[in-house]
């Protein structure tokens, strides 16, 4: 059934986005930390590279980071913890359709427009730092696979975070801890490779780097063929993960929910 | 088509005084407390049936609704609905049922309510023929016509409430949960929406169980009536055995040419209200007869009506008894079911 009704699902999703123009812009040009961070750095690399960055390889880094945030964006997380607050998540409990799944169509459907603000940003890019950009096709066709993974990976913490609001009153709360730890280890406002060694050697291997960073990495051809492949791996291992975990919350959450109420 | 066996649910709240001290306490430790929000109730509603479900706020109406539609489970006890045990949320039992919230709206906000339409085709994967013969049918039933279109923020609240019925009866629903459809309209969207339930319950033998602030509403559509007070069922019957039964006297009301004196009235019985041109008395039945004869015979009438007490006030008074009941302590399982126990307890 989930299958069958996705396609309405992101059509009307489509549609909800289109309807909602002036709040997307709104909130697409607020995505401008880092034009900021690229100010920033570009004013310190004027007189030198920092690390591996010329100030043509931070515009590169920002704008390829600009880029992954745009496209790999979604808000269930304030979705779910309004309509549990709210009790309109009956509503959706009442549907014979999971409301994960609805929840993940509506996000997903308003990456096209997404894609229509964000492709300004390809063309300056291009323009811009062309020199920086990958040159591996390999690495170019394996950059979709971690787009999506970075993208599902957002969702599904945001997803999870949501869902503990079923638990907690201060889901929000948690969430924002959330972006401000992600801000600084995912790779958004300071490359991870400037990074003392032994916090590189941590942000490595935690999910932070595969919600941003390792695709922006892709994009600048940073890794070897053999590391990306395994890298790709690890990020989809944390797709699953997350998973597993978000259909535990969720099914813990609508226990208690079906105890207590909404 | 619903049974409803000795159900009981209880809630766990957390329970705190106001002000700064109580908050810093609750920190440290939470004080819990158990509600018991529907308690024994067992009923059963055939299919085809429309049934009132009347109580005070709080008194455990929609509580039981939700456990009839499967959002939460019963603490003890043992519901059905349509064959199916509604906690188990299975698809087929889904696409059997529908729950509207008067106060909650699953119409997308700021897409017409046709996208919301298609949407619901999809979810309940309503052939296209079914699909659109029902959205025919409502739209003539319901005048949807030219809302369908119009994004719905720039409904008002009537032609929302008409559209919000219609979208969650796509599916064809055999079993319709109502939760005050009603409230926030206005007397004439009143009449429509309770109109169109009648309407849909005839066409298609579909159940409805209603819970609904205003009287009119549960007198005009249910034919039988559960009354529910602190989570108890204390009357299962029709309604007019409830008003019978709980108050017995009738209301007549005269229109006079000419004001009478007091003392004229009072031999016909209880003046409710007093006016130069309308008098309200209340009469009991064994009087009733003598009263209007005296009344067509010896005074200036233009008009004489004999009514049934208001509803509101019929179920003030059986509230009433029952919170005196509990006053006195009497045991609770006296008003478990039917008006017998109840009066006996009052």
């Amino acid at each position: 059934m989930a299958v069958k009704a996705y396609p309405a699902l992101l059509r009307t999703g489509f549609a909800a986005a289109v309807a909602y123009r002036a709040e997307f812009l709104i909130w697409m040009f607020s995505t401008n930390m880092p034009l900021i961070m690229l100010a920033l750095w570009a004013a310190v690399a004027r007189n030198g590279p920092v690390g591996p960055y010329t100030q043509r390889g931070f515009v590169a880094y920002y704008l390829a980071t600009l880029l992954v945030r745009l496209m790999s964006g979604a808000w269930v997380v304030w979705e779910l913890t309004m309509e549990i607050r709210q009790g309109t998540l009956a509503l959706r409990l009442l549907r014979p359709l999971h409301p994960l799944v609805a929840y993940s169509a509506e996000n997903l459907a308003a990456l096209p427009l997404r894609g229509v603000i964000a492709l300004p940003v390809v063309g300056i890019l291009l323009w811009s730092a062309r020199a920086h950009l990958g040159h591996d096709p390999f690495l170019w066709a394996i950059f979709p696979v971690a787009m999506l993974g970075a993208w599902l990976l957002t969702f599904l913490v945001m997803a999870i975070i949501g869902t503990l609001a079923l638990f907690l009153e201060s889901a929000t709360s948690l969430f924002e801890a959330w972006l401000g730890i992600s801000a600084v280890l995912s790779g958004y406002l300071i490359p991870l490779d400037l990074f003392p060694h032994a916090v590189q050697r941590v942000a490595l291997v935690l999910p932070f780097r595969f919600l941003l960073s390792f695709p922006v990495e892709l994009i600048l051809g940073k890794p070897a063929r053999g590391d990306a492949l395994l890298l790709l791996a690890a990020q989809w291992g944390y797709v699953l993960l997350f998973l597993a975990v978000l259909s535990a919350v969720w099914r813990a959450g609508l226990r208690r929910y079906a105890a207590y109420g909404g | 088509m619903i049974a409803v066996e000795h159900l009981t649910k209880e809630y766990r709240v957390h329970r705190r005084e106001p002000g700064l001290r109580a908050a810093l306490r609750s920190l440290v430790r939470r004080s819990m407390e158990t509600v018991r929000a529907v308690d024994d109730v067992t009923f059963e509603v055939g299919a085809g049936e429309r049934v009132g479900f009347l109580g005070p706020n709080g008194a455990g109406k929609t509580t039981t609704l939700k456990v009839l539609s499967g959002l939460l489970h019963p603490t003890s006890g043992k519901v059905t609905v349509a064959g199916e045990v509604p906690k188990e949320r299975s698809t087929s039992f889904l696409k059997q049922i529908t729950l509207v919230m008067g106060q909650k709206q699953q119409l997308l906000w700021d897409l017409p309510p046709s996208e919301t339409f298609l949407l619901n085709r999809a979810i309940y994967d309503i052939p296209r023929a079914v699909y659109d013969e029902t959205v025919d049918e409502l739209t003539k039933l319901l005048g949807l016509g030219p809302l369908l279109g119009k994004p719905t923020r720039q409904l008002s609240l009537g032609e929302r409430m008409k559209c919000e019925l219609a979208v969650a009866l796509l599916h064809r629903p055999r079993v319709l949960f109502l939760d005050e459809p009603t409230i926030g309209l206005d007397v004439s969207m009143q009449a429509t929406v309770r109109s169109f339930v009648r309407a849909y319950n005839e066409r298609f033998s579909a159940t409805v169980l209603l819970t609904s602030h205003y009287m009119d509403d549960v007198a005009e559509l249910c034919p039988r009536v559960l009354v529910i007070d602190h989570g108890r069922v204390i009357f299962d019957g029709a309604l007019g055995e409830l008003v019978k039964r709980i108050r017995p006297d009738k209301r007549v009301l005269l229109r006079l040419s000419r004001p009478v004196q007091r003392r004229d009235l009072e031999a016909l019985g209880t003046i409710v209200e007093h006016g130069e041109e309308a008098v309200v008395l209340q009469v009991s039945h064994g009087q009733l007869q003598s009263s209007v004869q005296r009344a067509l015979t010896q005074l200036p009438l233009r008009d004489l009506t004999v009514e049934d007490p208001p509803l509101e006030e019929v179920m003030r008074e059986l509230f009433a008894r029952g919170a005196k009941a509990e006053e006195r302590a009497l045991p609770a399982t006296g008003v478990a079911r039917g008006a017998e126990h109840t009066d006996g307890a009052a």
